[in-house]
């Protein structure tokens, strides 16, 4: 498959409306190990993007230019450790998706491994900490092992969404060690990661996206 | 919950539209971002500039503190998140007299990042020097030999209080994250929840307790503390928290400190001076010397019920900026 920039802002906007589902979901895993405004946090962000979508980025054909602006406009919307932590993200896609029209499946390939790369630097996190990370780097490692064992972008990504499923999940049976939730200790047990649970959603909504377009150029 | 509000989304819009017509004597908002707050009176040319900032939700923390002998700017964050980078530079720009910019700010991992991204822009973009200091003050938050993980909390007031005094002495941007650092250094605090805050986007409680519990060593975003336990008297909770303040730093018999006795939100006043009663006889028997007292809601965390007790360990450098006068619309001392 190939995604114009209209596609890449079609999966924006379905990341919006996905967020707005899932915000309570993500409210309610927060208030266990946080201050749970994870949900609220990741809407106020969206939503912020959601209006650049509609407006200045309507006409704007630069992949990279989209992303850039997805991430520089949840950033100033949010603040808090996510702003920073998913701005760097896209806009570590962005260099990627650089004067790009159109982005081919080895440019998606390399946008979700630079967005996972930067999260991860950013944050500073290790597999482990109880993150994002634990989501984004299992997805990184396997989509990039996987796109060269079958050169098949959909079941790369796939695999991969596969691997940050099991990562969030596993999420739940590790002692926080980053950010508020690391005063928790033994409490953080048994509770899935907010963060590692929005990231896999993203994911999850642009492997959704892609089969629903898959073999066509959107 | 109920909470006196219209759209629970515009809260922090509303509320610092709401400070700053309430004191256009005193702060003004930048027009480049309206989360940009500056002192609305001239300051010193050459004279280092103070930002603080961090999620709103802590009134009088921080806008409150931005005045003379305190903080130029403050760059307000939405409810319990960190600023972005946006309005701490614009602050930055505005409040930089040709001597550079200290940035103060808790311990979190949001405002590392937040702060730490504007400092490089400032940097980079503007060509403004900038220093920093974290408050790490809360020794519930990490063990003694992981203080750099430790969070800040009410102690941060006097961090403010220290740096903006050395500020206004004229001294240079690396004196003054001295002297900040060092009030850090002799700053420890610690906190108990009797109840939770509700964030009002969610209505929703930040922890569930009994009504005969309380949390000990609570964060003030209103996260759980690191025990349950049962809700003592004010005379116990004064105990168990300077105890432990005082395992923590050695302060010795005939020296000073600075108390702050610290409401959450809905504590009264009543309880925080029953509280204050116990850490001032605790200390005389160890014959350590109450310099300077405040009692009162210096940081807080929306509604939440509790307080908090933080001991600042004096020299004569501290001693001076914490006796330097004060004139900010949340606070004055003279």
């Amino acid at each position: 498959m190939e995604l114009t920039s209209s596609g890449l802002k079609d999966f924006f906007k379905e990341v919006v409306e996905m967020i707005e589902k899932e915000k309570d979901y993500l409210c309610e895993l927060d208030r266990k190990l946080g201050d749970g405004d994870h949900g609220v946090t990741m809407s106020i962000g969206w939503q912020a993007v959601n209006n650049k979508l509609n407006n200045e980025l309507a006409d704007i054909e630069d992949c990279g230019k989209v992303s850039i602006t997805v991430g520089k406009t949840f950033l100033n919307a949010v603040g808090s450790s996510v702003g920073p932590l998913y701005a760097t993200g896209f806009m570590r896609g962005a260099k990627i998706a650089k004067n790009k029209t159109v982005l081919n499946e080895r440019d998606l390939t390399e946008y979700w491994v630079a967005f996972a790369k930067g999260v991860k630097e950013r944050g500073q996190a290790e597999v482990g900490d109880k993150t994002m990370v634990d989501t984004l780097e299992p997805f990184a490692n396997t989509l990039e092992v996987s796109i060269n064992n079958s050169q098949e972008f959909e079941a790369a990504f796939s695999d991969a969404v596969k691997a940050a499923e099991k990562g969030m999940n596993s999420t739940k049976d590790i002692i926080s060690k980053k950010g508020r939730s690391s005063r928790l200790g033994d409490r953080s047990i048994g509770v899935q990661d907010p963060g590692a649970t929005s990231a896999y959603f993203i994911l999850s909504k642009f492997l959704h996206f892609i089969k629903s377009n898959s073999a066509k150029t959107v | 919950m109920k909470k006196l509000v219209n759209n629970p989304v515009n809260v922090v819009e509303e509320m610092v539209e709401g400070y700053v017509r309430a004191h256009p004597d005193y702060i003004k908002q930048l027009q480049s971002n309206d989360r940009a707050l500056v002192n609305a009176r001239e300051t010193k040319e050459n004279k280092v500039g103070i930002l603080i900032g961090g999620g709103s939700g802590h009134e009088p923390g921080f806008l409150g503190y931005v005045g003379e002998g305190m903080a130029d700017g403050v760059a307000v964050g939405n409810i319990f998140a960190s600023p972005s980078p946006d309005p701490i530079l614009e602050v930055t720009k505005a409040i930089d007299k040709g001597a550079g910019v200290v940035y103060l700010y808790g311990n979190y991992a949001g405002d590392v990042m937040n702060f730490g991204m504007a400092a490089e822009m400032a940097d980079l973009e503007e060509d403004i020097k900038v220093g920093m200091a974290l408050a790490t003050d809360d020794v519930a938050s990490a063990p003694k030999e992981e203080k750099d993980k430790r969070r800040g909390i009410a102690g941060e007031f006097f961090i403010y209080k220290a740096a903006g005094a050395a500020a206004d002495f004229g001294y240079d941007l690396e004196e003054v994250v001295r002297i900040a650092k060092k009030a850090n250094q002799n700053t420890r605090s610690m906190g108990v929840g009797t109840s939770p805050c509700y964030l009002p986007q969610t209505g929703e409680p930040s922890f569930e307790i009994g009504d005969n519990e309380m949390e000990i060593g609570l964060g003030h975003h209103g996260e759980p503390g690191i025990e349950k336990g049962p809700l003592e008297t004010a005379d116990k909770i004064a105990d168990r928290l300077v105890n432990d303040i005082l395992a923590d730093i050695e302060i010795t018999k005939g020296e000073e400190v600075a108390v702050l006795v610290n409401g959450l939100g809905s504590t009264p006043k009543m309880d925080l001076y029953i509280v204050y009663r116990r850490v001032e006889q605790i200390l005389s028997e160890r014959g350590i010397k109450i310099y300077r007292s405040y009692v009162g809601d210096y940081i807080t965390s929306l509604e939440m019920g509790g307080c908090s007790v933080t001991l600042m360990k004096l020299d004569k450098e501290l001693t001076d900026t914490i006796d330097h006068p004060v004139n900010c619309p949340m606070f004055v001392q003279k």
